[in-house]
């Protein structure tokens, strides 16, 4: 059934879109993560163009994330005051990132910089998650107990000013790591069209050493936070929000999402992690030929300004 | 009717009557001058239908017509890129703007414009492709270019490969010498708004006459409705979709709760 996306401009299989949502779901269930480095190239692998499928991913990561946010809030695994001071970096970040996306859409250098962005951070990211899940699982096969590595107890960030005391996440660090976590975050994911769960979640862990206690379920209010404001300034400044589309990869994404939490519960850690790394990287990957090999039309047509 | 209004009458009369261009006259009409457009529209043909009145001043000679009909879109600014080579990656580098080109644009006639008139009547009555004016902004000018610059080649390909801009010389049939017919084919993305169609007469090589009519496109529907909210109220858009964002969010964790 063909279903006519209004931004987008584009009809679409409404059950393709469905499955995409419910894939995607599946495997951000199965890891733990918000989905969005996934689901925004696959819209793009379809024809949806960048910056469409940025703008409109952002409000499926918003519901996404609220709902696992919503179950990690009636475990009480949140830490509000840490959750804030994140969000107001995840603020400004945010309207950083919109800003940069429009000014780089009239520039014309948008869909490069997404295609760059997802290149770097995600072959980056993806190769270090393999890399380092391989290495646990050699180490779990020559039977030498797996130790997790810990960082020393002074990590440079520990010897920052204006500390403050997270209770629930039981750590006392400077506000300033903590805010500049939430401003990367906001910028990349406004930029991107990720919720940023699977560069947070590290970031947290080892810079701040939040403990695992919490670490999800704060990273997915950040996210909640981020992807909402984003979700408020495609809308108010590009206009390229397609609530449709949206609403599409919600209903597939928040169902596809409950059977990869019990199919992730059957998957050892370290093979997991190896497994999520790998599709990281492949992302990655793929973006990257994209860019090397000659395009089948040099010439692309773009409307500007609606003479209307 | 005043004197004065009645006199003035007269006179466009006799002006009209003096001019020996317009020994003819060009009757029209469209099929549909409003055509809706819902969301399972898939294209659509409109057919055009004319006339050719002869009067007194009409040479006795003159048997056989040429007839060039020119249908334009909405008019909206487009910016062509190029991409190249660069640092081993492709990049859009170049770039040309062109300014209020129709997002339509379809040329019919009855046979080749090359047997129609010659080059220098084409260009100035913007027969064809090629010779319809499409202005560029090149740096602080304003121009339009050769027709074999290569921006301006790549944008009509482009649009002519969305079914967008077309040029069929076999279009238009006269049904008797002075009866004819064409249609204009509107593909499923046209633009939305108001199209003017010229049609020109030519008879031995020289432009004789011309008449316009018109037709609007609207589209009607829920897309419609949430493309045009999209872009008019981008605020109560977006507290909308977040909104939405959220209840499905909040249904996903009561329906499918676990604890």
């Amino acid at each position: 059934m063909q279903i006519y996306l209004p931004i987008a401009d584009l009809p679409v299989n409404i059950f393709l879109l469905l499955a995409m949502g419910a894939a995607v779901g599946f495997v951000s269930g199965m890891f733990g993560i918000g989905g969005g480095f996934l689901m925004t190239p696959l819209l793009i692998f379809v024809g949806i163009t960048p910056a469409v499928a940025v703008a409109s991913v952002s409000s499926h990561i918003a519901a996404s994330s609220f709902s696992g946010a919503l179950s990690y809030w009636r475990r009480r695994a949140i830490d509000p005051s840490l959750a804030s001071v994140l969000m107001i970096g995840g603020a400004l970040g945010t309207a950083l990132g919109v800003s940069t996306f429009t000014l780089l859409r009239s520039l014309g250098q948008l869909d490069l910089m997404i295609a760059l962005s997802y290149v770097v951070l995600l072959t980056s990211v993806g190769g270090v998650m393999f890399w380092e899940g391989l290495r646990a699982m050699m180490r779990a096969r020559q039977g030498a107990v797996a130790t997790v590595r810990r960082p020393g107890s002074h990590v440079w960030v520990h010897g920052l000013p204006l500390k403050m005391r997270f209770k629930r996440s039981k750590i006392y660090v400077s506000v300033i790591p903590v805010v500049g976590i939430g401003l990367l975050i906001g910028f990349l994911g406004a930029v991107m069209g990720i919720g940023g769960g699977f560069i947070l979640v590290p970031l947290l862990i080892y810079l701040l050493r939040v403990p695992t206690s919490t670490v999800i379920g704060t990273s997915m209010v950040l996210t909640l936070a981020t992807m909402m404001i984003a979700t408020m300034l495609h809308a108010m400044s590009n206009h390229l929000v397609d609530a449709v589309l949206a609403l599409i990869l919600m209903v597939g994404g928040v169902t596809g999402a409950q059977f990869g939490a019990r199919a992730g519960q059957m998957i050892r850690g370290e093979q997991l992690r190896l497994l999520l790394g790998l599709l990281i990287l492949a992302v990655g990957i793929r973006f990257a030929i994209e860019l090397v090999i000659r395009p089948e039309d040099l010439f692309t047509i773009r409307e500007t300004e609606v003479g209307r | 009717m005043t004197p004065l209004r009645l006199i003035g009458a007269l006179l466009l009369l006799g002006v009209a009557g003096m001019a020996p261009a317009q020994a003819e006259r060009l009757i029209v009409s469209v099929s549909n001058h409003r055509v809706t457009v819902t969301p399972n529209y898939a294209g659509e043909e409109l057919v055009l239908f004319g006339s050719v009145e002869k009067d007194a001043q009409t040479p006795p000679t003159r048997t056989a017509y040429d007839l060039v009909v020119t249908v334009r879109g909405p008019r909206a600014d487009m910016v062509t890129r190029r991409k190249e080579r660069k640092f081993g990656i492709w990049i859009n580098t170049d770039s040309r703007q062109f300014l209020k080109v129709p997002g339509y644009l379809a040329l019919f006639a009855n046979r080749p414009f090359d047997a129609m008139a010659a080059a220098e009547v084409q260009r100035r009555q913007q027969l064809g492709l090629n010779n319809v004016l499409l202005t560029q902004r090149v740096g602080p000018d304003y121009a339009d270019v050769v027709p074999n610059d290569v921006f301006r080649s790549a944008f009509v390909r482009l649009q002519s490969q969305h079914g967008l801009y077309r040029e069929d010389t076999s279009a238009v049939t006269f049904l008797t010498p002075t009866l004819f017919r064409t249609g204009i084919p509107l593909p499923a993305a046209v633009p939305i708004g108001t199209y003017e169609v010229e049609i020109k007469l030519l008879a031995d090589g020289a432009f004789v006459t011309k008449t316009e009519t018109a037709f609007e496109i609207v589209k009607i529907g829920f897309e419609q409705f949430v493309a045009s909210s999209a872009r008019q109220n981008g605020f109560v858009y977006g507290l909308v979709t977040t909104a939405m964002a959220l209840m499905t969010g909040w249904m996903a964790s009561i329906v499918f709760r676990r604890d």
